[in-house]
């Protein structure tokens, strides 16, 4: 019943290339965590706005991104925009992808941390002659980072594991893109997999405790 | 000058594809369930003799669902089990909502003060019925929200299984648009099909909760 020979020596050879995949799942879910937190301050400001089409767009954008699957969305990225002739790199279209869930997910997250910065800190920053945007950049936002910093860490944990998706629209330069090119190549599909999923886990784990060291650093007063 | 091919059959087989995405995320949830709740109960009331199950449930968190999928597809080649591509779907994303469920009941359980739970074991209660009548009915409300976060996690997750050969609603579309070339009007047409699934066991969820707090 059991006849399969495990290949773990061989498997290892290919770790080099992986490590170097891990740098690119790790920099394109950071890139996509920078991008996501400034569009989802943009989307929590909009969604506040008095002017309809502003929180039209900003509630749009959330209640998208939180009821399609990301893949999905990487899909309409990639075939979608391809349809209307603007024909973006599969990594591009993971970034976007990954980019727009994430402003989805942060800009609801960063409407929690919104309501518990007391309305009376804005009118006494704006008594005090800020200007509104002064009173978002000095008094709101260092609140609010401070408050979503767990869901934050959270989320970039989230971004990273997204990251596999982009294999499916032929990424191949990511840890998952990586690991798939030697599978097709060997067949040793268990062995490679299994190698990706501890690396995914060891960069999820690193992600976790720098976090709780940030944390630690940042927040001790 | 607006003429597409897409056909009442095309949308006839989305459909079918949203059934399947359906059908899983019920064998999924169902599991996640059952399984998280055991497992969320012992995290909960027996913290230390448990944490090797919180590091082993810690894993399905912290790998990408994608890469589960494919080790339990050729792990269940390499052992030899015959299940289907759908059984093996359901398996995987059943452990995947049982970690998060896990840690939402042991949430939950925990929300619940001590104070009532002692006050329940002096009124002559015994440690199972307080368990019954006085921690889950408390714990459920709080973990509903969080649970109904997970469904629909789960249904959005579904679309992975389409790497392992699952023709479900989105690999549906994707067949669509690989033989009538409109991938825009094709993929508007299944997200909106996947926006409306959420949004109807959102409001359903929702008004449950309602109801709930209403008897409280």
């Amino acid at each position: 019943m059991f006849d399969y020979t495990f290949q773990w020596r061989a498997t290892l050879r290919a770790l080099p290339d992986m490590l170097a995949g891990a740098w690119v799942t790790f920099e394109t879910a950071a890139l996509s965590m920078i991008f996501g937190v400034l569009i989802a301050l943009a989307l929590t400001v909009m969604r506040e706005a008095r002017h309809p089409l502003l929180r039209g767009i900003g509630n749009g954008w959330v209640s998208i991104a939180r009821n399609t699957p990301s893949l999905f969305q990487i899909y309409v990225l990639y075939f979608g925009l391809g349809s209307l002739g603007l024909h973006v790199s599969s990594w591009f279209a993971l970034l976007a992808g990954i980019t727009f869930n994430n402003a989805g997910y942060l800009a609801e997250n960063f409407r929690g941390g919104l309501k518990a910065v007391p309305g009376t800190q804005v009118r006494a920053a704006r008594s005090l002659g800020m200007s509104a945007f002064q009173t978002y950049r000095m008094i709101v936002v260092p609140q609010l980072l401070r408050i979503v910093f767990y869901p934050l860490s959270n989320q970039m944990v989230w971004a990273v594991l997204m990251t596999s998706l982009g294999v499916i629209v032929g990424l191949n330069n990511d840890l998952t893109g990586v690991t798939q090119d030697y599978n097709v190549k060997t067949f040793r599909t268990f062995e490679y997999f299994t190698i990706a999923a501890v690396l995914y886990y060891l960069i999820a784990k690193a992600i976790v405790a720098t976090a709780r060291l940030m944390a630690w650093r940042l927040f001790r007063y | 000058m607006f003429s597409t091919s897409f056909s009442w059959n095309d949308l006839q087989f989305l459909l079918n594809g949203a059934w399947v995405t359906l059908q899983l995320t019920c064998w999924a949830i169902l599991l996640g369930t059952f399984a998280g709740l055991i497992f969320g109960l012992l995290r909960a009331l027996l913290p230390r003799a448990s944490l090797p199950l919180a590091w082993v449930l810690d894993v399905f968190r912290s790998v990408p669902l994608l890469i589960q999928f494919v080790l339990f597809n050729s792990l269940k080649s390499i052992v030899g089990l015959n299940i289907s591509a759908f059984s093996v779907g359901c398996i995987v994303l059943g452990v995947y909502a049982a970690a998060y469920f896990t840690e939402i009941v042991r949430g939950g359980v925990l929300s619940v003060p001590l104070t009532v739970r002692r006050a329940s074991r002096s009124l002559g209660l015994s440690f199972f019925q307080d368990l019954r009548w006085i921690v889950l009915p408390m714990a459920s409300r709080v973990a509903f929200p969080g649970w109904l976060n997970l469904v629909l996690g789960v249904m959005k997750d579904t679309a992975l299984v389409m790497w392992i050969g699952i023709v479900e609603l989105l690999r549906a579309s994707q067949t669509i648009v690989t033989r009538i070339q409109e991938p825009l009007l094709v993929l508007c047409i299944a997200g909106l099909i996947y926006y409306v699934m959420s949004l109807v066991v959102a409001r359903l969820g929702a008004r449950l909760e309602r109801r709930w707090q209403e008897n409280d």
